[in-house]
C-alpha cells in the first residue's frame, strides 16, 4: 500500500481536524493520540492534544483528543469532527462533543447508537472482532487501538511509512511478535472499506522552521529544560500529576552524573533539595498543590537563608485531595504568598509545552543569579498534553554547572547588604579563616543571628529589593492583536491557546481585542500599568473560583497592584480547559457583540463542500 | 564535557584525606560564644566535639555542621566550620542532600530530642533506612527547654511540665530501640558528664561509613534538673558502660556485647532506665546511600559510553522527532 492509495482528485481537502477518542483508560487510546501527534510533528503539521485520565488505577472512562492540521493550532478544539467510541458509555458521554456533520466511528461490537440521530454520520465498525480476527491467536482485542489508528490513517490519508516507523520505534524494545501484531492490526484497520470517508489534510501554511519538530508533553519538556539548564540534583515525593517529572529525572539524571532522591515526604523532599543547593548543586523539587502546601515552612527558610532552589508545582483541582486529575489554576496565591512571614520569591508560569522547556531554563538562571527559590506553576493540562515544536538549539542553550568552590577573599560575607547574596558552598577556602553560617534566623551580614530591629529591616529590604531588581529587567510580555482598544484578554498557563484563538475570532467579528499571556507572575513584568490603560476592559481569564469578592486569583492581584477598575474576572472551575467559544461568549456579552458565531465553525469540516 | 557533579567517593578512613595545612585546633574551631544557660550539658558536648575534630584533622573547609531547632541545635553557630541552622525537625533530610551531593564533605547534624524524635521522627526512621554517610548527634534533655518546659518525646511517664502539670501521660520513646529498629548502622549512647566517653563515641561515629547516631543525655539544668543523676556516680547513680567483645576466646568475653548482633543490641536497649552507655549496634556491611547512588551513576554512565551531556540530550530530543 502506498501513502496516497486512497487519494484522488475529489477527495475533500480540509484545513484541520479534531479527533476525539473515547474509551477506558486501559484501551491504549493515549497511545493512538500519541502516534497521531508525533506523526503530525514529523509531517511539519501543527498539533495539539487534550486528554483526561481517571484518578482510579485501572479502568474508568478516559479520552484523548487530538487536533492536527495546517495553520497555527492553538487549542485542542472545542468540538470534535470525528468521535471514536469504543463503548456505549463513550458514545453516550461524548456524542455531544461532535459537531453537526461530524463522523461517529463506533465499535459495533459494543455500541448501539441512536438510529434517529441524523445530525452526524454514524459508521459502525466491528473494531473488537476485526482486531481479534486480524491478529489472531490469544492476543484478544489488545490491538484495537492500533486498528483504529489504521482506520484514521486511511481516512485522512496520513503518511503510512512514517506511522509504521513510529509503531516500530514504540514497540521496538519488545518482542518481534508484538511489532508484528501491531502492524497486522494497523493494516486491517487501514484496509477497512469505507470509501465515503476519505479526506486530505491541507499542507501546512506555517513556513517550516529551519529546525526539526519534536513532539512531547509539558512534564517531559520541563524535565529536559532543567537538564539543559545544568540542574543535576533533585528530590521529591510522588503525587499526581507531578510524578512523571520525578520519574524522568530519577532515570535521566544518573546518565549526566547527577542524582534524584525519592524522599519519605514532601518536607523531606524540599529539605534534601535545599541541602543539594547548599552544597553548591542547584536543585529541583516539585509537587502538586497539597504537596506545595507541605513545603511552605522550608520555602520560608529558602527565602530567609537566600538559597537557590527550583520548585515545580503541577497544579490540579483543590483544595485538599480535590480533583487530582482535573485542571485548575488555583495555586497562584499559594505560590506567591503561601508562607509565614514576608517571603518574596519568584513565580513563573509556562504558557504551553514548548515554553516549559525555556521557562525551566529561565527558572534555573534566576535561582542562581538572585539566590532565590523560584516556583514554576504548571498545570494538569500542560503537563499531559502533547504538542509539536521546534527542537531547541541545544549546543547554544546547554549550561554546565558545578559547585563554585574557589577560595573566597577575606571580605567575604554570606549576606552583604550592598549586593545580592551568592553563597560559598562548603569546600571553598575562606581567606579570613572564618567560615560562614547560613540560617533561617534573622542574621547580620556574616550570618550570625541578630535580633536587632534595624538589621531585620535592612535584611527584609535586601530580600525584597533583589526581587525588585529582577522585575526591572524582565522583558515586557508579548502583546498580541490590537495594541489598544476595547478588550485586553489576560491569562496565564494553559489558557494561552484558547485565549489567542478567541482573540482572533473576536477581531474577525470586528472587535478591537488584544491578548497578553503572563509568564512572570511574581514579580510582574514592567509596563503592565501603561498597557492596561490602553483598553476599556481588561478581562482576566482563569480556571479558578471567583472568590468572595468576584475575582479570580490573578485578577485579584492585578486589581490590588494596579488599582485599575477596568480589570475584571472570568473564571470557571469545571476541571476542564477553556473552550474558545466560552471565552468569546463572555467577551461578546461584555462588549455587546451580537453575533458571537463569527469565525466559529458551526459544522464539521467533514461536512463541508469539496474544496479542490 | 561530562559535568559529573558528584565527586568520587573518598577512601575511608577519611582522616587520611586532610592532613595538609595548619593543624586544626580548638582555637581555629571556636566561633560565637554559646548562648546556653550556665551549667547546660550542651557545653560539654561542644567541648567534646572540638576534641573530636582535633583528632580527625579534616580540612576545615570540608566540614559541615547543621542544626535543627532547639537549644542544642544552635551548636553549629559555635563551631567555625561551614554550617548553619535549618528548620525544626528537618535537619536530617537537609544534611542528606549535602552528603549525597558532595561526597567530599564531612557532614554532622545536631539536634535535641524534640527535633529528632518528635517533629523529625519520620525523617529519623527514613534516614536510618537510607544510610547516608553522615553523623547525627542528639542531645537529649527529655524536655522542651527553648520553649520553657513542655513535655518532650523522651520525658518519662509522670514528668511534670507546663503541658502536663499532672505528669506526662504518654509512653516515652526509647531512642536506642527506635534507631536499631529503623536500620541505623551505628547506634551509640553517651552522657554529657562523661567527656572521654563522648569523644570516643563521636569519634567512632565520624569514622563509621554510613548513618551514625550518638544520643547524648545532656541535662537541662533550668527545666529538668537532675534528670540523669541516676547515671552520675557523684550524684549517687551508676555509670554502666557496654563492654565490647574482644573475640579473645576468654570466658569473660562470652558476656561481652557483640555490636554487630542486632538482637543483642535490641535487648540492651530494653534494659530499664538509666540503662547502659556505649556502642549498641554497628553494621559495617550495609552499603551507604552515597555508595549505592554512586554505583548507579557509574553503571549508567558506562551504559551511555560516557557520552557528553550535549550528546545525551540531543539523542533524547532526536527520539521525540
Amino acid at each position: 500500500m502506498s501513502a496516497s492509495a486512497s487519494s484522488s482528485a475529489n477527495t475533500p481537502s480540509i484545513p484541520d481536524v479534531v479527533i476525539r477518542l473515547a474509551g477506558n483508560s486501559q484501551d491504549g487510546i493515549q497511545a493512538i493520540g500519541g502516534f497521531l501527534a508525533r506523526l503530525a510533528g514529523r509531517s511539519d503539521q501543527e498539533v495539539m492534544t487534550y486528554m483526561t485520565i481517571p484518578s482510579t488505577i485501572s479502568g474508568g472512562p478516559s479520552i484523548f483528543q487530538v487536533r492536527m492540521g495546517s495553520g497555527e493550532i492553538l487549542s485542542a478544539g472545542d468540538r470534535a469532527d470525528v468521535l471514536v467510541a469504543f463503548y456505549q458509555h463513550s458514545y453516550e458521554n461524548h456524542r455531544a462533543s461532535l459537531r453537526p456533520g461530524g463522523v461517529l466511528l463506533y465499535d459495533s461490537d459494543h455500541v448501539t447508537p441512536n438510529p434517529d440521530d441524523k445530525e452526524i454520520t454514524a459508521v459502525g465498525i466491528p473494531m473488537t472482532s476485526a482486531t481479534v480476527e486480524a491478529v489472531g491467536g490469544s492476543s484478544k482485542e489488545k490491538g484495537k487501538n492500533i486498528y483504529v489508528l489504521g482506520l484514521l490513517t486511511r481516512m485522512f490519508d496520513l503518511d503510512v511509512p512514517k506511522l509504521t516507523q513510529l509503531i516500530k520505534e514504540r514497540f521496538g524494545g519488545k518482542s518481534e511478535d508484538i511489532i508484528r501484531n501491531a502492524l497486522l492490526a494497523f493494516d486491517a484497520g487501514y484496509a477497512y472499506p469505507a470509501e465515503q470517508l476519505r479526506y486530505r489534510l491541507e499542507k501546512s501554511t506555517v513556513a517550516p522552521g529551519g529546525r526539526p519538530q519534536v513532539t512531547t508533553d509539558g512534564n517531559t519538556a520541563l524535565a529536559y529544560g532543567l537538564i539543559a539548564a545544568g540542574v543535576r540534583h533533585g528530590a521529591a515525593y510522588p503525587i499526581t500529576p507531578w510524578s512523571s517529572i520525578m520519574e524522568t529525572l530519577r532515570t535521566e539524571l544518573p546518565k549526566y552524573g547527577g542524582l534524584f532522591v525519592q524522599c519519605e515526604d514532601e518536607i523531606a523532599a524540599i529539605s534534601t533539595a535545599l541541602g543539594f543547593s547548599y552544597g553548591g548543586n542547584l536543585a529541583i523539587t516539585g509537587s502538586s498543590g497539597p504537596g506545595l502546601s507541605l513545603k511552605m515552612e522550608a520555602l520560608g527558610w529558602a527565602t530567609m537563608a537566600e538559597m537557590p532552589l527550583i520548585v515545580i508545582n503541577v497544579q490540579r483541582g483543590g483544595p485538599s485531595t480535590g480533583m487530582p486529575t482535573n485542571i485548575e489554576q488555583s495555586d497562584l496565591m499559594q505560590a506567591i504568598y503561601g508562607s509565614h512571614g514576608d517571603a518574596p520569591r519568584v513565580v513563573l508560569a509556562p504558557k504551553n509545552v514548548e515554553d516549559c522547556f525555556y521557562l525551566a531554563m529561565e527558572a534555573a538562571r534566576i535561582a542562581r543569579e538572585y539566590s532565590t527559590p523560584v516556583i514554576i506553576l504548571s498545570d494538569q493540562a500542560i503537563a499531559t498534553r502533547i504538542e509539536a515544536f521546534d527542537e531547541p538549539d541545544l549546543p547554544k542553550l546547554m549550561v554546565n554547572l558545578k559547585p563554585d568552590t574557589r577560595p573566597r577573599d577575606a571580605d567575604y560575607k554570606s549576606y552583604p547588604l550592598d549586593r545580592i547574596t551568592h553563597h560559598a558552598p562548603p569546600g571553598s577556602l575562606m581567606a579570613s579563616g572564618k567560615y560562614p553560617t547560613v540560617t533561617g534566623l534573622e542574621h547580620d551580614e556574616l550570618g550570625h543571628p541578630s535580633a536587632s530591629p534595624a538589621m531585620h529591616m535592612k535584611m527584609m529590604a535586601k530580600r525584597r529589593e533583589k526581587i525588585q531588581a529582577l522585575a526591572a529587567i524582565l522583558p515586557a510580555p508579548e502583546l498580541a492583536g490590537d495594541q489598544s482598544g476595547e478588550v485586553l484578554l489576560i491569562g496565564w498557563g494553559c489558557t494561552y491557546g484558547p485565549l489567542r484563538e478567541a482573540m482572533g475570532r473576536l477581531r474577525a467579528a470586528g472587535a478591537k481585542v488584544g491578548h497578553l499571556q503572563m509568564r512572570h507572575l511574581n514579580p510582574f513584568s514592567p509596563g503592565l500599568a501603561q498597557t492596561f490603560n490602553r483598553y476599556k476592559h481588561i478581562l482576566v481569564v482563569e480556571i479558578n473560583d471567583q472568590g468572595l469578592y468576584g475575582y479570580g486569583q490573578l485578577a485579584t492581584l492585578l486589581r490590588a497592584t494596579f488599582c485599575n477598575p477596568a480589570i475584571e474576572s472570568i473564571t470557571k472551575t469545571d476541571g476542564l480547559t477553556y473552550k474558545v467559544s466560552e471565552i468569546v461568549e463572555h467577551v461578546a456579552k461584555k462588549i455587546g457583540l451580537a453575533d458571537t458565531s463569527i469565525g466559529m465553525r458551526k459544522q464539521s469540516v467533514l461536512a463541508m463542500p469539496v474544496r479542490n | 564535557m561530562s559535568s559529573s557533579t558528584v565527586s568520587p567517593a573518598p577512601s575511608l578512613p577519611p582522616e587520611a584525606s586532610a592532613k595538609a595545612g595548619a593543624p586544626l585546633t580548638k582555637k581555629a574551631l571556636t566561633s560565637d560564644h554559646p548562648t546556653w544557660c550556665p551549667g547546660c550539658g550542651d557545653f560539654a558536648v561542644l567541648a567534646s566535639f572540638y576534641k573530636v575534630l582535633e583528632k580527625l584533622q579534616y580540612k576545615q573547609e570540608n566540614i559541615v555542621c547543621f542544626g535543627g531547632i532547639g537549644c542544642s541545635s544552635r551548636l553549629p553557630y559555635f563551631v567555625n566550620t561551614y554550617g548553619g541552622h535549618y528548620i525544626h525537625g528537618r535537619v536530617l533530610p537537609f544534611t542528606v542532600g549535602i552528603t549525597l551531593g558532595r561526597d567530599d564533605l564531612h557532614v554532622f547534624a545536631f539536634g535535641g530530642d524534640g527535633d529528632g524524635f518528635s517533629i523529625g521522627g519520620n525523617h529519623l526512621v527514613h534516614t536510618a533506612r537510607k544510610n547516608p554517610r553522615m553523623t547525627y548527634v542528639i542531645m537529649d534533655n527529655s524536655v522542651y527547654g527553648l520553649t520553657k518546659k513542655q513535655t518532650s518525646p523522651t520525658s518519662p511517664l509522670g514528668f511534670k511540665s507546663k503541658t502536663d502539670p499532672w505528669g506526662a501521660l504518654d509512653q516515652p520513646i526509647n531512642p536506642m530501640r527506635t534507631l536499631i529498629n529503623s536500620g541505623a548502622t551505628f547506634v551509640a549512647r553517651s552522657h554529657a558528664t562523661q567527656v572521654n566517653h563522648m569523644v570516643e563515641m563521636m569519634h567512632k561515629a565520624a569514622l563509621h561509613d554510613g548513618f551514625s547516631v550518638v544520643e547524648i543525655l545532656s541535662e537541662c539544668v533550668e527545666f529538668n534538673d537532675g534528670a540523669f543523676d541516676s547515671s552520675i556516680p557523684r550524684k549517687g547513680g551508676t555509670w554502666s558502660t557496654i563492654e565490647l567483645k574482644k573475640n579473645d576466646g576468654s570466658p569473660e568475653d562470652a558476656a561481652r556485647h557483640d555490636p554487630t548482633d542486632e538482637l543483642a543490641a535490641f535487648k540492651l536497649a530494653l534494659e530499664p532506665w538509666p540503662g547502659k552507655f556505649g556502642l549498641f549496634y554497628e553494621n559495617k556491611t550495609r552499603p551507604t546511600k552515597n555508595a549505592v547512588e554512586q554505583k548507579l551513576i557509574a553503571n549508567t554512565r558506562e551504559k551511555t559510553k560516557n557520552a557528553s551531556d550535549l550528546e545525551l540530550l540531543s539523542k533524547t530530543f532526536a527520539r521525540m522527532r
